[in-house]
């Protein structure tokens, strides 16, 4: 079993399903944070299929995406709770 | 011999992932939450970017690597932090059985500013 085979049959099967898992707590957390910390690790698990997916096809150049991503996760969450602590200020 | 090393890290990395899925979902509260996700995620995709530099052995990768790595290791506990503060302040309940809430009654809900709980003995060198 070489290398291509295992990461294509074995490890992107189970990251797709702690995405799904992950993406099941986005749809019932109960409050907005609880969305916001899964969203936070969507992106993350996000950046990890990306990396498998690149070694899988052999294009080193899909790392500049993960490297976005990392950027664009650290940006969302600092912004989403910016606005929750304003929202709750202004009421 | 070296596809086995590649394939022994990666594996690891992705049961680090999976199992801050399961704890996301199963764990009873937001803050739980939280430091499940913050600790494994981070472990996890540190140990497959660290697989992808063994597989590839070029220096413009390995560099790459080494910055998201070192990005994801100082952002993950801000943002861990800021979204915990702010939904401290918001009133997201706690679990019923938390024992001990140290920050009960110490922030100002006003102007946001944290007491330590020491105010009202005066400091007699102060001006030292």
């Amino acid at each position: 079993m070489n290398l291509e085979d295992f990461l294509a049959y074995i490890i992107l099967p189970i990251l797709s399903i702690s995405t799904l898992l992950v993406f099941i707590r986005f749809l019932m957390g109960p409050s907005l944070s609880d969305r916001v910390v899964s969203l936070d690790l969507l992106i993350t698990i996000g950046i990890s299929i990306i990396a498998v997916y690149s070694i899988v096809t052999n294009r080193p150049s899909f790392l500049d995406i993960a490297m976005i991503f990392a950027l664009i996760a650290f940006l969302s969450t600092v912004a989403y709770s910016y606005y929750l602590e304003k929202r709750k200020k202004n009421e | 011999m070296n596809d086995i090393i590649i394939m022994v890290i990666i594996s690891l990395g992705t049961l680090f992932i999976l199992l801050a899925a399961i704890g996301l979902v199963r764990m009873p509260d937001l803050y739980l939450r939280m430091s499940v996700t913050t600790k494994a995620a981070t472990l996890g995709v540190g140990l497959i970017l660290i697989g992808l530099a063994l597989h590839y052995m070029e220096t413009s990768i390995t560099t790459q690597v080494i910055a998201i790595i070192v990005f994801l290791l100082l952002t993950v506990p801000i943002s861990a932090h800021v979204i915990g503060r702010a939904s401290y302040f918001i009133g997201v309940p706690m679990w019923k059985k938390t024992k001990i809430d140290d920050l009960e009654g110490m922030y100002n809900t006003k102007t946001h500013t944290l007491k330590s709980g020491f105010e009202e003995e005066p400091e007699p060198e102060a001006e030292d």
